[in-house]
């Protein structure tokens, strides 16, 4: 679905900040992959390299057997801080996608209900993002991105923002929504049990030079819930990746 | 959504006495100065006597509102709104033009590079020369007619519009951008449904800025160019040494000046009313 080889990203011309060293990297159909690792890696490049925001400078990068020139709506990106538009409300905010497209209301507005009823927030329709909790605002973000159905779905830190109790009641959400949908997921986060908790194999990425140092494939079973966060496997994975990330820090 | 319908609370006497000692706060100058005028005035001490005091100038403003023309000899009984309409409707006919041409241009220098580099240094060179310094040219172009205020009110009030939308589109959070691309937005959809809503507040100042310099336009080119509106009876009065018409006439400007800000204002508040509810939150 996504294929990284040998991709390089330098910002600001020859003497910039490479960003991405030399990356192979893929992801499956319907795998969820997190991306893993410290702030300033590269992780936000390479989830925009994908989602067509920024151009790469080396090396080739295909997604679904093509590679990509710009945004569009069959990669569908969750952003940090949502970015919703201010001035829609939830409902014309969930419905700009397919409204741009050119789509066929009765095409779409029923799968929109279906969505906001998914992401729980079909009360809300009527309301502006101002008038939401963070929580709430991702959950636009995420339903917005669903609406389109895309092939793969890119998410940027989407609950870096949140409080832990609204953490655990989002990523509980997307857990359903994933099992619900088996969507192909690209999760950057730097949140080790995030990680482990949502995904089916975990990248370490380190920085200077941005690189994916190690994949952890995580054959915890599913559905999954939260409350896996304290199980043993789940611990046995953890310790595994914090030795990792320890030793990507300072070699010897 | 609790937050907002808690502060919908009624005016407590606190806020209601609050509102009342803003309002008395702001009368006493005015008031102040126009007791002083009244008493000056009647004493002869301002200019000699050549500055009619408020209540003269009261009574010759009505009848120039009020009063019924008498077969047209006296320029200033009657004709009060005719003037006025035709200075509103120069202001309206050109700040239009201004917003047609000034808010799509500045929407385009702020969003292409190519389009900046094109425009805005022709744009920087012209602004600095002056509106009255245009008249000239105007008048030789337009002749002694309506459009030559227009064409004045349109290049005054361009200016301030064309640079806030040109900063307002600048300052456009590049990832609702991205999010309206990613969403399968084309350029026409970015430009129309997220630029253009997201860079309103600046737009909105330009508008404010420019219709300001529209009425100066207004009055400049009417006590020049043309031959009717309230600048004309303006520079008319004067020659024919009606102080009285010339004071109520500058009143009549301010008066219009003032309410076609609130009018501005007051679309500007519909128009961002998702902004209010920002600020709730904070
Ligand atoms: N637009 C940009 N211009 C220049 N440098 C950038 C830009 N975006 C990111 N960088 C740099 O690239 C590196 C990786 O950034 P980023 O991909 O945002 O990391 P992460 O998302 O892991 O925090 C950082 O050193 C950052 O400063
Ligand atoms: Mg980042």
């Amino acid at each position: 679905m996504i294929n990284f080889s040998k991709v390089s990203k330098v910002y600001g011309g020859a003497q910039g900040v490479r960003a991405l060293d030399q990356v192979d990297f893929s992801v499956a159909e319907g795998e969820f992959v997190a991306l893993l690792g410290p702030s300033g890696c590269g992780k936000s490049t390479l989830l925009n390299l994908v989602a067509g925001f920024e151009k790469l400078t080396e090396g080739e990068m295909l997604f679904d057997g093509q590679a990509v020139s710009r945004p569009g709506p069959d990669r569908g990106v969750v952003f940090q801080e949502a970015s919703l538009l201010p001035w829609l409300t939830v409902w014309e905010n969930v419905v700009f996608g397919p409204k741009v497209q050119g789509l066929m209301r009765n095409e779409y507005e029923p799968r929109a209900h279906e969505i906001l009823k998914i992401v729980g927030l079909e009360a809300f329709h009527k309301a502006l993002p101002v008038q939401l909790s963070g929580g709430m605002r991702q959950r636009v973000g995420i339903a917005r991105a669903l609406v389109m159905q895309p092939k793969a779905l890119l998410m940027d830190e989407p609950f870096g923002a949140l409080d832990a109790q609204t953490r655990l009641s989002m990523q509980q959400l997307l857990l359903e929504v994933w099992q619900r949908l088996k969507t192909t997921v690209l999760f950057v986060t730097h949140d080790i049990d995030e990680a482990i908790l949502l995904a089916d194999r975990v990248c370490v990425m380190t920085a200077r030079p941005g690189r994916i140092t190690k994949e952890i494939p995580i054959d915890l079973r599913r559905p999954r819930s939260i409350d896996d966060l304290t199980n043993s496997e789940f611990t046995h994975f953890k310790a595994q990746i914090m030795t990792e990330m320890r030793g990507a820090h300072d070699p010897h | 959504m609790s937050k907002a319908e808690s502060k919908t609370v009624s005016l407590v006497p606190a806020q209601l006495w609050g509102r009342l000692r803003k309002t008395v706060l702001a009368l006493v100058l005015p008031v102040t100065l126009v007791w002083l005028w009244q008493l000056a005035g009647t004493d002869g001490a301002i200019a000699g006597g050549a500055l009619p005091t408020p209540d003269r100038v009261w009574a010759a403003w009505m009848k120039w509102a009020f009063g019924t023309s008498t077969f047209g000899l006296n320029p200033y009984i009657g004709t009060w709104t005719q003037s006025l309409w035709f200075s509103a409707g120069r202001v309206v006919y050109g700040f239009a033009i201004a917003i047609a041409v000034g808010v799509p241009i500045g929407m385009i220098i702020g969003w292409s590079k190519l389009a900046s580099a094109m425009i805005d240094p022709t744009i920087q060179w012209l602004r600095p020369v002056p509106i009255t310094a245009w008249l000239p040219i105007s008048i030789a172009i337009f002749g002694i007619r309506d459009f030559g205020a227009v064409f004045l009110i349109t290049i005054g009030a361009f200016y301030p519009i064309v640079i806030n939308t040109t900063q307002g589109t600048r300052d456009v959070d590049k990832n609702w951008i991205r999010a309206a691309l990613m969403m399968g937005a084309g350029q026409r959809d970015v430009l129309t449904r997220v630029v253009l809503p997201a860079a309103l507040p600046s737009i909105f100042t330009g508008l404010r800025i420019g219709l300001g310099i529209a009425w100066t336009a207004v009055i400049v080119s009417e006590m020049v160019a043309v031959k009717s509106g309230l600048g004309y009876v303006l520079w008319d009065a004067y020659y024919v040494g009606r102080m009285d018409i010339v004071i109520a006439d500058m009143v009549s400007i301010g008066l219009m000046g003032f309410l076609s800000d609130l009018l501005i204002v007051s679309i500007e508040i519909w128009a961002l009313r998702w902004r209010r509810l920002q600020s709730f939150d904070a």
